[in-house]
């Protein structure tokens, strides 16, 4: 063992396999702790916020006085502090390495854009104030519209869905409507939905009151027009198509799909999520659609923060600008209106999502976002998402299998044919990912390809970034081939916990804690 | 562009171990009439970080704040102290720029705070279980009743008197195209209990605001009795969860489903939203079945350590598609986040302390204002928020206290619209409203009265 001169070791000795099995009386590991449930270390006399003096008053409750004990476990700041960094350790981020999840655009989160939400002008008005005296957020969220009407070239912006499927189901209702208007929301009942659609969107038409009728893909994973052509008629509402899809692929057909579509007198909802793909190089007016929402947390980097909060607002053709929800915005000179009142309204709004205006703290990031980019910026987001897709598809194309042949656009989409024989699945591969540092890409996702596994790398990766990604899913794609099973059944060994039982937790749910 | 990694040099060789010779060749599918050859039209080009901050800087300042002006807006979105250790946990990268919890074995960190933020649901609410969020109270609302009618099968829910008109006009939206319909009573105070006459054998939910919108308590033992008599269920809807701490919870007065507005609790007003909706039941194993949204539950792993991971998801819409009980997908993880950090901050201590402060609060300002001439508290009950009448037009009132910097308050006619209550101001009291704001109020209402 090397030492220095004090006899303190300067090298580690050898180790070999030491530390996995090494129990610790503790229970935490190193700079892993561990950590119990709030419920368990916090107590009903513990507080961690000081309150002037409380003055006695005559109890205006009308005898509803709560007199049991909630039971809300409380700690001082510094244990607060110290139980959720804790628990922030367990968690996999952008900031720590690349998070490949197809169809979910993990990609940088810009701190400016932290910065300038929490401004008092915006963070601290209350959605009900005079209008006269939040002027500045209004003209935000007017920037905010331009913005997007211009990446876009659509007509009219509704802003208040608060994600991705309220985007998605403000866009149905506001066909409905427009169907109500020409009185034929009875007898167009059928919305067409590709296999390889998100969940959300055959969800989001049957909450509608529509039905859903499934188109495939045809071998090239794009829609198959003639399926498309046998299935439209006047009883069809709308198509609900992804574009780029969930295999990742531009719809090449998209301008006749649009045609068939219009001449059959339906609508055309595009499913906004992929927008990272194609900004600047095509505006959705030009392809001939009607509705599209856009996820302000996947292309405009608001972040994703553990599964929200997202925006979804939605991009309207002139066809249906007239049934956008309440509230919408109205210019007037150099100053805005809400028009929040049906009565107030000359237009048509279908009614009102949600109470208030939208997700106002995920429109300033968003603007923040498409400033700091410009118009040339957000083209270049685009074909650097691109190119770094297609990077992967050709480096990890060596050792796994394409679903599809040619380019892809912003992900890849890799089946589990690279895995026959193998005695390793896709779950078992990506857990291996795990291993090695990685978030897993998208797995089992799109339906339409067996053993799916879609990576996005975005385009905030960079070259030294995908040359490290790639390599490690080489090696694991060899080490699976050559026989080295074991390496991806037993994985993940080196994240704070080994694989859960899923089934367990399904059949008899614990779904909160209970004192014993 | 600062923040795109790639340089020329790198796109370059990128391209040629694709084989493509250019960046356009990868988007050779775009029809060529769609193709855009410049850059996209009337939007400037790319932003030094320090322009940008000016830009937003001058556009927060063309809004009056509520830190710069006496504040007395409720009406569904709450001004409370937020600890500053809040917002820094919030900020972390691992929560912050962390996805859905889909792996959970890298995802502890979200899945334990999703659980510690279902049982602290649960215990507010009074209710068995919860959970991991919805978008905001009024959406939890309209899903309360869409699951409402799909476990009675019945076909007509009927809206309070005292419900927050924005959350009666959210439900209405939400079940168009659906075959459930809406009896939506004539807005009025002190009305709720009537609810009972509207109860028949198609009713599949009443649903009732307490604290009413006009601020008013509502007993509502009386109704989950009426209601479960006639089958059907209550929903309780809450928007200032602040008033949990002091008033009977839902579930003690028999409430099946709580639908509420989580923001009073570690989120700001932010203009309307972000927000986070609170979502809580029975342990009826169909209640579960039929519940909106994701929950978070406990399992052990491969080692027998226990764990989270999100459960139950045969319910949602990545499985069940078109039959799934909602077509969420993406929820307010971060909003849960900084709820059960301000929580964890209060405890049971803080967070009794808390909206008994904001009730004396209240209490001090009424009594204040009912002194005035020109105004008078209609009120019997209240927790932190009430209802006046002012001699004048409340929306006119309104507009001339802000004139002055005072923001005195939401004008009946703005929720409700113009010509049922115009001589009617809602006004809400936090802990944040200080002895100098009523002294403001006073004056501002005094002069412009």
């Amino acid at each position: 063992m090397a030492m220095n001169s004090t006899g303190r070791p300067t090298a580690p000795a050898n180790q070999n396999d030491a530390g996995q099995d090494v129990k610790t009386f503790s229970g935490s590991r190193g700079l892993l702790q561990q950590e119990p449930l709030l419920h368990e270390v916090g107590g009903l006399e513990k507080c961690g916020v000081d309150f002037p003096p409380i003055p006695d008053c005559k109890s205006r409750l009308d005898g509803l006085e709560r007199d049991n004990k909630i039971g809300l476990p409380g700690l001082s700041e510094p244990e607060v502090l110290r139980h959720y960094v804790r628990l922030s350790q367990r968690n996999y981020a952008i900031d720590l390495g690349l998070y490949p999840l197809g169809s979910c655009t993990m990609k940088h989160n810009p701190r400016l854009n932290e910065k300038v939400v929490r401004l008092p002008g915006f963070a601290d008005i209350h959605p009900l104030q005079p209008q006269s005296t939040v002027q500045g957020a209004l003209a935000l969220m007017g920037e905010v519209s331009h913005w997007l009407m211009a990446i876009t070239g659509m007509d009219a912006v509704a802003l208040s869905p608060k994600a991705g499927a309220h985007g998605e189901w403000c866009g149905m209702m506001c066909i409905r409507e427009a169907l109500k208007d020409r009185g034929e929301v009875d007898t167009r009942r059928r919305v067409l939905v590709p296999e390889s659609a998100h969940g959300t969107n055959p969800a989001t038409a049957a909450a509608c009151g529509f039905e859903i009728d499934e188109l495939p893909a045809d071998v090239t994973g794009r829609v198959d027009m003639d399926v498309l052509r046998t299935k439209i008629g006047p009883d069809v509402a709308a198509i609900m198509l992804t574009n780029p899809n969930t295999c990742g692929l531009f719809e090449r057909d998209i301008c006749e799909i649009a045609d068939l579509v219009h001449e059959a007198g339906g609508y055309f909802y595009c499913d906004g999520a992929n927008l990272n793909a194609i900004m600047g190089k095509t505006r959705v007016r030009d392809l001939g659609v009607d509705a599209m929402h856009i996820n302000l947390h996947k292309t405009f980097s608001t972040p994703h923060g553990g599964g929200g909060p997202g925006a979804g607002p939605v991009v309207l053709s002139k066809r249906l600008s007239a049934y956008a929800p309440l509230p919408y915005l109205k210019a007037d000179g150099d100053s805005w209106t809400l028009v929040e009142d049906a009565a107030q309204s000359e237009a048509k709004p279908f009614g009102r999502m949600s109470a208030f205006h939208g997700q106002m703290g995920m429109f300033v990031r968003a603007l923040a976002y498409m400033m700091s980019h410009g118009a040339d910026g957000l083209r270049q987001v685009s074909e650097d998402a691109v190119l770094n897709a297609n990077y992967l598809l050709a480096c990890l194309s060596d050792e796994m299998s394409p679903a599809f042949d040619g380019a892809c656009m912003h992900e890849a989409l890799f089946d589990d044919a690279f895995l026959k024989d193998t005695g390793v699945t896709t779950l078992d591969f990506s857990k291996a990912m795990i291993d090695e540092g990685y978030h897993p890409m998208t797995m089992y996702f799109p339906l339409v390809v067996h053993g799916a596994m879609l990576i996005e790398p975005t385009e905030t990766e960079s070259k030294e970034s995908l040359d490290r990604f790639a390599d490690t899913l080489l090696a694991l794609a060899k080490a699976a081939k050559s026989g080295d099973r074991e390496r991806f059944v037993t994985a993940p060994v080196l994240a704070p916990l080994r694989r859960l039982d899923e089934t367990r937790a399904a059949r008899s749910p614990v779904l909160r804690w209970a004192a014993d | 562009m600062r923040y795109l990694p790639l340089n020329e040099d790198d796109r370059a060789a990128m391209l040629a171990r694709i084989g493509v010779s250019s960046i356009d060749d990868l988007f050779a599918d775009i029809p060529a009439k769609a193709r855009l050859d410049g850059l996209l039209e009337n939007l400037p080009e790319h932003a030094t970080e320090m322009a940008v901050e000016r830009h937003f800087t001058a556009l927060s300042g063309r809004s009056l704040n509520a830190g710069e002006a006496p504040f007395f807006c409720g009406g569904g979105a709450y001004r409370h102290h937020v600890p500053a250790s809040v917002d820094h946990l919030i900020q972390r990268s691992e929560f912050l720029t962390a996805y859905t919890p889909y792996q959970p074995e890298i995802a502890q960190g979200t899945l334990q705070t999703l659980f510690e933020f279902q049982t602290q649901v649960a215990q507010l609410t009074g209710m068995d279980v919860a959970n991991a969020s919805l978008y905001d109270g009024s959406t939890a609302t309209a899903e309360a009743v869409r699951m409402a009618g799909r476990i009675t099968r019945r076909g007509k829910c009927v809206l309070a008197p005292g419900l927050h008109p924005q959350y009666a006009q959210t439900v209405q939206t939400a079940l168009q195209g659906q075959t459930m319909r809406v009896q939506a009573l004539d807005p009025a105070m002190g009305a709720d209990a009537k609810m009972v006459e509207a109860l028949d054998e198609d009713t599949a939910c009443i649903v009732v605001q307490n604290p009413n919108v006009f601020g008013e308590l509502v007993d509502l033992e009386p109704l989950s009795k009426a209601a479960h008599e006639a089958g059907a269920l209550l929903i309780a809807v809450v928007t200032e969860v602040v008033s949990l701490g002091l008033i009977k919870s839902p579930g003690e007065m028999g409430a099946d489903i709580v639908a509420a507005e989580g923001q009073s609790i570690g989120n700001g007003l932010s203009f309307g939203g972000p927000y986070v909706g609170l979502f809580a039941c029975r342990n009826d194993r169909k209640f579960i079945r039929q519940a909106p949204g994701r929950f978070a539950g406990q399992t052990v792993d491969a080692d027998g350590k226990p764990g989270y991971v999100l459960t139950l998801s045969t319910r949602e819409q990545h499985i069940r598609r078109e039959k799934a009980t909602s077509n969420i997908c993406t929820n307010s993880g971060l909003c849960t986040l900084a709820f059960t950090i301000h929580l964890a901050l209060l405890g049971e201590l803080g967070f009794r302390k808390l909206a008994k402060l904001n009730h004396a609060r209240a209490c001090a300002l009424a009594d204040r204002l009912n002194a005035l001439d020109g105004v008078e508290v209609l009120n019997t009950s209240f927790f932190n928020e009430f209802t006046v009448r002012v001699s004048g037009d409340a929306t006119e009132i309104v507009e001339a206290m802000a004139k002055k910097s005072v923001l005195g308050g939401i004008p009946a006619a703005r929720l409700f619209g113009a010509g049922k209550f115009d001589d009617l101001l809602l006004i809400s009291v936090t802990e944040t409203t200080l002895d100098t704001d009523f002294d403001a109020l006073e004056t501002a209402l005094q002069e412009v009265l």
